[in-house]
């Protein structure tokens, strides 16, 4: 084929994110580390499960938790993840702007859920004394919900990174399985959010 | 990186194809059915909990139970693990999950009932 000097341009393939080898290893390499954090949250659930009942005569769960703040944070995150489906399902359809708009979405939500957790976090640590080593149950506590929020707060400035880096190149073969493993790990939080109001915060004011 | 000569960095144009559009339409209706059905699984697992009515006995491993299906659901439908090719994620997750629940029964055994 002959050299030629203008911009080269593909047509859109019904799966953007896995047309090139890269894209598939990427996708591939991305559920294998989903696999890896699997565990990593396991040994975390497991030990908050060891040590929730051992306050040590500091505030409890029961005295802690409020069903509204937390039912808040889960429909934040829970449409979250709708809206980066959206955002993917606009890359599909090769709207771009969509993409972008619906991952900026996704971002809002990732903030406001964001916001409530550290006000609550700010709460118990001034309003009930209940810090980092207080109680084996704190020290869990705080591990399990803040390695979650530290993986919210990664997942936000991963995709405000390729929503500022791609912000005016248009969807290529490149950035498409970017786009696509962030979604991934987006909804991979919420997935652990699942857990954490049903093992944490429901276990802990039903009893 | 050479794939068959393609550029990656060269924007993508045109629109799907038909077929394609059709797909994504019917997944559109998917996912806001999966988005439904997790609300009200939540919302019952929160209800479950919030309404005295409820024993405790019997709300515990109910909204345990009402997780796992999200869980599964959310893999499933958000995430895609039912898509064609997608063996090697499927054995990557459920062989994680055999490793987590030892995990979790082990830490739950040795600091809560045994103490180390």
């Amino acid at each position: 084929m002959a050299e030629n000097h203008t911009v080269e341009q593909h047509s859109l393939p019904p799966n953007p994110e896995k047309a090139t080898l890269e894209g598939k290893n990427k996708y591939m390499g991305f559920w294998f580390f989903l696999g890896g954090e699997v565990v990593l949250f396991a040994s975390l659930f497991g030990t908050y499960l060891g040590l929730r009942n051992s306050t040590a005569g500091g505030p409890g769960p029961s005295d802690l938790f409020h069903l509204d703040l937390v039912f808040i944070m889960t429909m934040l995150l829970l449409t979250s993840s709708l809206t980066s489906v959206f955002a993917i399902i606009s890359m599909k359809r090769g709207n771009y702007k969509g993409l972008l708009a619906w991952m900026w979405v996704t971002v809002l939500l990732g903030l406001g859920f964001l916001g409530f957790e550290i006000y609550e976090f700010w709460d118990y640590t001034v309003n009930y004394e209940l810090g980092f080593t207080t109680s084996a149950f704190s020290s869990a506590f705080y591990t399990l919900v803040g390695t979650h929020g530290a993986h919210v707060t990664f997942g936000i400035g991963w995709i405000i990174v390729l929503l500022i880096r791609y912000a005016k190149t248009g969807l290529t073969l490149t950035n498409a399985p970017k786009f696509y493993t962030a979604t991934l790990y987006w909804h991979f939080i919420d997935v652990v959010w699942v857990f954490i109001f049903t093992v944490v915060y429901l276990m802990g004011i039903g009893g | 990186m050479a794939d068959h000569g393609m550029d990656p960095s060269a924007p993508l144009t045109g629109e799907p194809s038909k077929n394609t559009k059709r797909k994504l339409r019917k997944e559109v209706k998917t996912q806001i059915i999966g988005f439904v059905l997790a609300l009200f699984l939540t919302s019952i697992s929160f209800i479950s909990i919030a309404s005295d009515a409820i024993p405790a006995s019997f709300a515990i491993p109910f909204i345990f139970m009402l997780a796992v299906i999200q869980v599964v659901l959310q893999l499933y439908i958000f995430m895609h693990l039912n898509d064609r090719g997608n063996a090697w994620p499927n054995a990557m997750i459920w062989s994680a999950v055999v490793v987590a629940i030892p995990s979790v029964a082990a830490l739950m055994l040795l600091l809560g009932i045994t103490k180390w």
